[in-house]
């Protein structure tokens, strides 16, 4: 953030956003299939026993079709707009974790020291 | 029509006569008051045939320096209005002893103390600072205007509605009566159920839009539209600051809406997110509004930073000491204030873990803070110091600012917060950090700033009337408060038993007396700097003899900003262009593109603001046909493309060869 | 860029350019769209931090495993999926400047948009019919919002997808409507990204709860 090399903003006329082509719209269409059809054949079928196996390796699909979408369809990359879109993208998903995570560390340890007798599900 | 219940609740919702505060003889002398001032100025502006003039010149206009000094205007209105609460506050705590109930009704002393806090923060402190962003930083990376000129203008009628809707509340209906910040279950709908909570979402909802918005419209400008040469480490601090702030506003005000919106589906629908039963949680609440809270005071004090900045440079004639760890203090700050926001409910019982985590973060923010200050004393260290006002400003920040951290750290102590949570330290506290921060550096900067924008400076005399009373004042309010803190008195009560105290809250009183001669002086700095404005004119351009871009063209400068776009090579760029004899261009004028006014943003603002009312009383029909209006209006708006013209060459001539004889008077005489 | 010679000695330094610094219309729009998303995405951050905290609150009442049809989602992420890649479709055919065909892609967009939200909806429905309201628990009020709030975004798309649809047909695939469309685009992608987001955390793993 603190050094750009490009003194003069970029002139063209799409302000440097890049395109896809045919081959990479299908590439990324039938990686997103692909990412989509096995987590849900996982958690229809119950493939695999251990649910925490099956939560984890479900989100490891998400998290590829995520960056798939990313790549192939919204064509993040490093160079348009002088990096400042990927900027802007990291920065986002910083917050995202921070405001994500955080609430949900911040809840449960409440949850534990405050509400030891019940169990929320049950609670009416 | 009105013997059919079924009907006039259609038409009307919940509004009806008993809405107007009739009983309540201190709203009914406001509103005299105000009715009174509002026809006078209605009559005046009528009288003199301005109204066409306010709506060509000012109200469609998108020129990033009208909407600034309209983004000025409105903060500072505004301010009576916070600051009359402030008062009512102060005198009623100050009599409220020995069994007298002071003069205050719980029901009324509640919504001037919520009142007060959501006036001062969004509609005084965050116009303010956009206003100052917006007028100040175009100029200095040498950009003719913003990024998306009509966006800003949508933005800021955007807060001029929110500002209504809580204006209106003061007449019709009232306000909420929850704190500033409206904390389930006392805001939901089983302990607030009538439209004080609902004046409070509406408002900041429709404000909030119009602030995210301005949050990206500012980014792009300083990252698309600086100066050929203008490095991202060449900008001024200024410059940088607005770019972090505006980081801020865009990832914080998201959060506030969500939260908001979840607020009003508990109240509307009846969900169970914010409720004591069905699995609701208020504290979720809580958890996510100081997710967008702690960002917001770094959104207000960052600018602030900046424009202290400008100020010890340009009245040190210094080159600013440590510009690199200046930018970089700054970006750390932005990315910790996300990291902090669990100290503000220490209390709530996150346990050991949790609570040391963010005590931490909360400390560590002190260390580029401080950087930032030594860099201040070290650009004033040996430099040959003018104690105008702008400087005087910044001295008085930095003895008070301090003092406001420190107690800053003390609370970012969980087992000490244990303590002090919710008590008068803490009002004490941040009240110093947002009055010696952010206050005191935006009167800073429109001492500063003043002659830019309008060719003659601010007189001096009534301004040091209104520091000293301000700085005096300050210390006489809140000081008093960080002594009853550490006593144990609580915030927000009304009447108090303990006689001993009532000597710290009359000094309190006093204290906000004299801020409101600080603030009388201020008026009356502007009334006669207009009267005087002959003696203090400016025609050079650069009264101070500063640094930065801004001061290179002329005051007022001309709508398209530089007759010719800036070249920079250094990161003080005007003061390099004086040193190496730069000489202005007097020939060769080129047409100028720029963006047409429209009256579009002024119409969709007034349909959303229209909009929140409805929502407000219950006026279904009322919401619906300004909602469909606003997407019509909104739609119809991208059917034209014609949104720009050229100022011809031979104009732009005729406004340069102006400033060439001006400048040429000035240097005669 | 030719520049300013301000001055008759040629070695001072140049502080003007001379001709009008082009920018032209709507150079930031891409870039200033993009941190809109971005803000929307903080948005949708909270949504799902809110399911996250009370997604497992059923206050005695209906749990995913009673009101999910996994194969329905299946069906609406394939909708989903088949819009995005047509759009993309319709981006290609606009790079070649062909009006028709772009417009034809874009109404195959819009209406497998349609269908999503027709089987979102109709899911609402009988989720309520079964007593399964927002107002149920507050797991059901973070599901019906968060998902609703998805299915109002991609609504909005559709609006402005006819509205484009229209500007297209009266003005051809002018600079300013592509750039429109590019920009509808982002939003279109991103809304399925959020997607992604949704299936798998509320849909998926509630499943697996």
């Amino acid at each position: 953030m603190t050094s750009d090399t490009h003194a003069l903003p970029d002139h063209d006329a799409h302000g440097g956003a890049a395109h896809g082509s045919l081959q990479s719209y299908l590439i990324g269409f039938g990686l997103s299939v692909v990412l989509t059809a096995i987590p849900f054949w996982l958690v229809m079928t119950g493939a695999i026993a251990d649910k925490t196996a099956t939560g984890i390796l479900v989100l490891l699909f998400a998290a590829v079709q995520i960056v798939v979408h990313m790549v192939y369809f919204l064509h993040m990359n490093t160079r348009s707009e002088n990096g400042w879109t990927m900027m802007a993208l990291i920065f986002t998903v910083v917050m995202v974790v921070i405001a994500l995570t955080g609430s949900l560390w911040v809840m449960h340890h409440l949850n534990i020291n405050m509400m030891p007798m019940h169990d929320m599900s049950q609670m009416p | 029509m009105f013997d059919n219940p079924e009907l006039v609740k259609m038409i009307f919702g919940r509004l009806n006569l008993d809405a107007l505060p009739l009983h309540e003889p201190i709203l009914v002398g406001t509103f005299a008051m105000v009715a009174t001032g509002g026809l006078a100025l209605f009559a005046i502006v009528t009288y003199f045939r301005l109204w066409t003039y306010l709506w060509r010149e000012w109200f469609t206009s998108v020129d990033h320096k009208r909407i600034g000094i309209m983004y000025m205007i409105l903060g500072i209105v505004m301010l009576l209005r916070g600051f009359a609460d402030a008062l009512m506050m102060r005198l009623q705590q100050a009599i409220a002893f020995g069994g007298s109930e002071g003069y205050l009704p719980a029901h009324h002393y509640d919504q001037v103390f919520t009142a007060h806090g959501v006036i001062m923060i969004f509609f005084v402190a965050m116009p303010l600072v956009t206003g100052l962003m917006n007028y100040v930083m175009p100029l200095q990376i040498g950009a003719r205007d913003v990024s998306f000129p009509f966006l800003n203008n949508f933005s800021f009628w955007m807060t001029v509605g929110g500002a209504v809707l809580v204006m209106m509340s003061l007449f019709i209906g009232e306000f909420a009566r929850t704190g500033w910040l409206a904390y389930p279950p006392l805001s939901n709908i089983g302990y607030s159920p009538d439209v004080g909570v609902d004046y409070y979402i509406w408002g900041l909802q429709v404000a909030g839009v119009g602030t995210t918005l301005s949050g990206i419209n500012l980014i792009c400008t300083i990252v698309k539209l600086r100066a050929p040469g203008m490095t991202m480490m060449r900008m001024p601090v200024f410059t940088w600051t607005a770019l972090c702030t505006n980081v801020l506003i865009v990832a914080s005000f998201p959060v506030l809406t969500a939260v908001l919106v979840l607020l009003s589906l508990d109240r509307y629908v009846g969900t169970n997110f914010f409720t004591n039963d069905f699995g609701g949680n208020p504290m979720m609440y809580v958890n996510l509004i100081w997710i967008w809270g702690h960002p917001e005071v770094y959104i207000l004090v960052l600018p602030a930073f900046g424009i202290f900045s400008e100020v010890t440079a340009t009245f040190s004639g210094k080159r600013l000491f440590g510009y690199t760890s200046m930018v970089y203090a700054t970006v750390v700050i932005t990315i910790l204030s996300y990291l902090v926001w669990l100290h503000h409910f220490f209390t709530m019982g996150s346990g050991a873990s949790v609570n040391s985590f963010f005590g931490i973060t909360t400390m560590i923010i002190s260390i580029p803070t401080g950087a930032k200050m030594f860099n201040w004393l070290f650009t004033m260290y040996r430099g040959r110091i003018r104690f105008e006002l702008p400087m005087m400003w910044t001295v008085a920040f930095m003895l008070t600012f301090v003092i406001g951290g420190m107690t800053g750290v003390l609370l970012a102590v969980p087992p000490a917060d244990f303590v002090l949570h919710n008590s008068l330290f803490l009002v004490a506290h941040f009240h110093n950090v947002i009055i010696g921060g952010v206050l005191f550096g935006l009167f800073a900067g429109i001492n500063y700033w003043f002659p830019k924008a309008f060719g003659f400076r601010l007189d001096p005399f009534w301004g040091k009337l209104s520091f000293w009373f301000w700085v005096s004042g300050f210390y006489f309010a809140f000081m008093p408060l960080y002594v009853l803190g550490l006593m144990g008195v609580t915030r927000r009560l009304r009447v108090f038993d303990d006689p001993s105290l009532q000597i710290w809250f009359v000094i309190a009183a006093f204290g906000a007396l004299l801020i409101f001669l600080g603030i009388i002086s201020m008026l009356v700095q502007f009334a006669v700097s207009i009267l005087r404005r002959e003696q203090l004119k400016d025609v050079t351009g650069d009264p101070w003899n500063a640094r930065t871009l801004e001061w290179a063209t002329s005051s007022p400068p001309p709508a398209y900003n530089f007759a010719f776009t800036p070249v920079v090579y250094d990161n003080d760029a005007w003061w390099d262009m004086k040193r190496r004899g730069y000489r202005r261009p007097l020939a060769g004028f080129r047409p100028i593109h720029m963006p047409s006014n429209t009256g579009t943003g002024i119409v969709l603002a007034g349909l959303a603001t229209a909009m929140g009312f409805g929502l407000i009383w219950y006026i279904w029909w009322l919401a619906a046909v300004s909602f469909i209006a606003l997407l019509a209006v909104a739609i119809g708006h991208t059917f034209n493309y014609h949104r720009d013209f050229d100022i011809p060459a031979d104009r732009v001539g005729q406004v340069e060869d102006a400033r060439t004889r001006l400048l040429a008077a000035g240097a005669q005489s | 860029m030719t520049v300013a010679n301000v001055s008759t000695q040629g070695s001072e330094p140049v502080f003007h350019l001379i001709d009008e610094h082009a920018h032209p219309e709507g150079a930031s729009t891409m870039l200033g769209f993009w941190i809109y998303l971005m803000s929307d995405c903080l948005i949708f951050a909270m949504l799902f931090a809110t399911f996250g905290v009370l997604g497992g609150n059923y206050a005695a009442g209906p749990s995913p495993k009673d009101l999910f049809d996994l194969k329905l989602v299946a069906v609406n992420t394939t909708m989903l999926l088949l819009s995005s890649i047509t759009y993309g479709f319709a981006m290609l055919t606009m790079e070649k400047s062909r009006v028709g065909a772009t417009q034809a892609w874009l109404a195959i967009t819009g209406l497998f948009g349609l269908a999503f939200i027709g089987i979102e909806l109709s899911e609402f429905a009988h989720m309520i019919h079964e007593g399964a309201t927002p107002q149920r628990s507050a797991f059901l009020s973070s599901f019906f919002t968060l998902v609703g709030t998805h299915g109002t975004h991609v609504t909005f798309g559709l609006v402005w997808m006819v509205t484009l649809m229209v500007q297209v047909a009266r003005y051809g695939l002018i600079e300013a409507n592509r750039r429109r469309l590019m920009c509808l685009s982002m939003f279109w992608h991103f809304l399925d990204v959020v997607w992604i987001g949704v299936f798998t955390f509320v849909y998926l793993l509630g499943m697996l709860r």
